[in-house]
């Protein structure tokens, strides 16, 4: 018996109807055909008149996700690609992010994004919108990178009583397994030493977890013991666990699938730079995306984004100064 | 030159005016005019300089269109998302008038607080939405909260209402808000004040169909026009259409002809209106027109009007002296954070 990434999503949204009458389920495709990508499927079997398809209509779905919180209700929306969460962004940063600041009223509502490239996917279903929702007051941003963190942090992202950007990554949807889905792990705002080391220090989230996970164990070849921190929620970002991880390692490579300008890694840079400089022994490195739309072929997608082969490179740069 | 028709709006007949409408028309009249007199002060308090942060927003000439909506709805139990010209509306929804003047002054006795001002205020709990700027967006969120509740099994009768000018019709948020209020076929009054300028855009470059109310026959709902300058009609419009979605009859499109008697806000003198709209019958003041009503049925008469003017010019005047005394915020004091959830809050690692 195996889980994946995605049977977790759908497991942690069961679980989610299950405990609490409040919940309920609102997005295209997502009731009798169980999603595009199947993460609702046989919900709206097993919890009748909870799951719902929505129209074509981004906008109307978060907004209408916030009148319900206002009335109790903690309705999680799936957005069926990130991409187009664009469509609602006015809602998600306007009214759902400032509802609690201006009102005094919670806004519990949890916005699954299907994140991140697959090969094929192109310009508009492979994004990375974390950044541009983590730059506005008001919203929690999470981005699980294992199966245990994919069920965990949808379930403690229903409960929060705040808005909720739940980035799930696709590539991780059918290869990522786990024998199951394992105990509870940490809460929300606390990262994660995914692998432990000595020489360098990457800061990742999200599917690039893995990517560094892999060029950790090609530099391991060469004698380089590199630690691996995987975020698990971009905002808040657990900048402690990050200066703790530097101050061992004395080398930081923040790295990122999302486009270059800005955004998490710039983040991360810019709180070791400010708070942690004295740790630093070279420069701290980024990796992010090429600054071009994301490519449709696979030569061309694999070459736009950071790689384990890049990772690696970017490493012994990192290591040599 | 301006997409004004009034060939197919509903009008209020002598057979119309029962007791019980004599009453709800004498109250509605009052909430106009507390609005009227309230928004006077506002403009003044404007120009004068000092006390006033922000702009100030008026409803001149929709008191009658907003307040016989406001006036249907009961708070506590319907859904009230009102816009920027919507002050007789929410003192008829029942929203003291003191939460106007704290949200303007800024007071941290207000429902928000010195956070948001003017027309950006609401008490959400108690089914009044605070507005953000951005139109169209309300009424998805109203038709949330409907959604909510009918899940829950706690809709019953309760409706949902909410506004909205003929710019704000042109925006997608709109027609996606109203799209899904139509597929769920949630109890929402969608009520459009046809004040011919969107700040300062005629609205024929807002939309191109004869009328607007032409526009519900697409999304599946029921549409009427009104004379949004006659009470008389506004409460007999509204009063159908809040008994139609009450009864599950789905939502319902009511579009008011008016001109914006006043600038977009108090900054704005308005003067790219033509004096030609200005003596269309559109753009008669509803306040006069409801007052002239009375009169002429004998259910006031002039002395009684003056003093009614005079009772609201001392209630708003008082209100306005109780809160300039009261504490603007302090930012040492201030609980600067945007999440409810306090253990998540960022901001203690600035450099």
């Amino acid at each position: 018996m195996s889980i994946t990434y995605l049977e977790a999503i759908r497991e942690a949204q069961y679980e989610a109807l299950r405990h609490d009458p409040a919940v309920f389920l609102y997005g295209q495709d997502i009731a009798t055909f169980g999603g595009a990508f199947k993460a609702t499927k046989n919900l709206s079997k097993e919890f009748p008149g909870r799951v719902f398809d929505s129209p074509i209509s981004e906008d109307a779905m978060i907004g209408m996700a916030v009148g319900a919180a206002v009335e109790g209700a903690r309705p999680i929306i799936e957005m069926q690609f990130a991409d187009f969460s664009s469509v609602g962004f006015n809602q998600i940063i306007n009214q759902a992010a400032t509802l609690y600041w201006r009102t005094n009223v919670p806004c519990p509502i949890t916005i699954r994004m299907p994140s991140g490239g697959t090969a094929g996917s192109g310009p508009f279903h492979s994004q990375s919108m974390e950044a541009i929702y983590a730059h506005y007051p008001g919203l929690v941003i999470v981005t699980p990178a294992t199966v245990e963190d994919a069920y965990w942090m949808l379930l403690d992202s229903v409960t929060l009583n705040d808005p909720v950007i739940y980035c799930e990554h696709k590539f991780l949807y059918y290869h990522l397994k786990a024998d199951q889905i394992g105990e509870r792990g940490l809460p929300i705002g606390k990262a994660r030493i995914a692998r432990p080391g000595r020489h360098a220090t990457i800061v990742t989230y999200s599917a690039m977890v893995h990517e560094a996970l892999r060029a950790a164990e090609e530099l391991q070849l060469d004698g380089y013991q590199i630690e691996v921190v995987d975020l698990r929620s971009v905002k808040p970002m657990d900048t402690d666990t990050i200066l703790a991880s530097v101050a061992r390692t004395g080398r930081l490579l923040a790295l990122g699938e999302a486009f270059p300008w800005g955004g998490v890694t710039a983040e991360i840079i810019a709180r070791v730079s400010s708070e942690g400089f004295h740790l630093l022994d070279a420069p701290p490195m980024r990796l992010n995306s090429k600054d071009t739309p994301i490519p449709y072929h696979p030569n061309l997608w694999k070459s736009h984004r950071p790689t384990t082969a890049t990772i690696a490179a970017a490493l012994r740069r990192l290591l040599r100064y | 030159m301006f997409n004004v028709s009034l060939a197919e709006t509903t009008t209020c007949s002598e057979t119309d005016l029962t007791v019980d409408f004599r009453d709800q028309f004498l109250l509605t009249y009052q909430h106009m005019l507390l609005s009227r007199v309230l928004e006077e002060k506002l403009g003044s308090l404007y120009r004068a300089g000092g006390r006033i942060v922000g702009g100030v927003y008026l409803g001149k000439g929709q008191e009658a269109f907003s307040a016989a909506l406001g006036v249907q709805l009961r708070k506590g139990r319907d859904i009230y998302g009102p816009l920027i010209r919507d002050q007789a509306g929410r003192i008829a929804f029942g929203e003291p008038i003191i939460d106007t003047v704290r949200t303007y002054l800024g007071a941290v006795t207000g429902p928000m607080r010195g956070r948001d001002g003017n027309i950006h205020r609401g008490r959400p709990k108690e089914g009044h939405l605070a507005m953000i700027s951005h139109l169209g967006s309300l009424l998805a969120v109203v038709a949330g909260g409907l959604f909510a509740r009918r899940l829950a099994g706690t809709l019953k009768d309760s409706i949902g209402a909410t506004s909205i000018g003929d710019g704000g019709t042109s925006t997608g948020a709109f027609h996606e808000g109203l799209n899904m209020a139509a597929v769920e076929k949630l109890p929402i009054i969608v009520s459009i004040a046809n004040n011919q300028y969107a700040y300062s855009t005629p609205n024929t470059r807002q939309y191109a169909c004869a009328n607007l109310v032409d526009r519900a026959a697409g999304y599946g709902v029921e549409g009427v026009a009104v004379d949004a300058t006659d009470l008389a009609a506004c409460l007999k419009v509204f009063r159908a259409a809040v008994a139609r979605a009450r009864a599950g009859g789905g939502p319902q499109m009511i579009v008011g002809s008016l001109l914006r008697l006043a600038g977009h806000g108090e900054h704005d003198d308005a003067s790219y209106v033509p004096d030609k709209a200005r003596k269309d019958p559109a753009a008669r003041d509803c306040l006069a027109v409801a007052e002239q009503f009375t009169l002429d049925h004998g259910w006031m008469n002039e002395a009684e009007v003056r003093e009614l003017h005079e009772e609201v010019r001392r209630n708003v005047d008082q209100t306005f002296s109780k809160v300039s005394k009261e504490p603007t915020p302090d930012p040492f004091k201030e609980n600067w954070q945007a999440l409810s959830s306090a253990d998540l809050v960022e901001g203690q690692h600035e450099a």
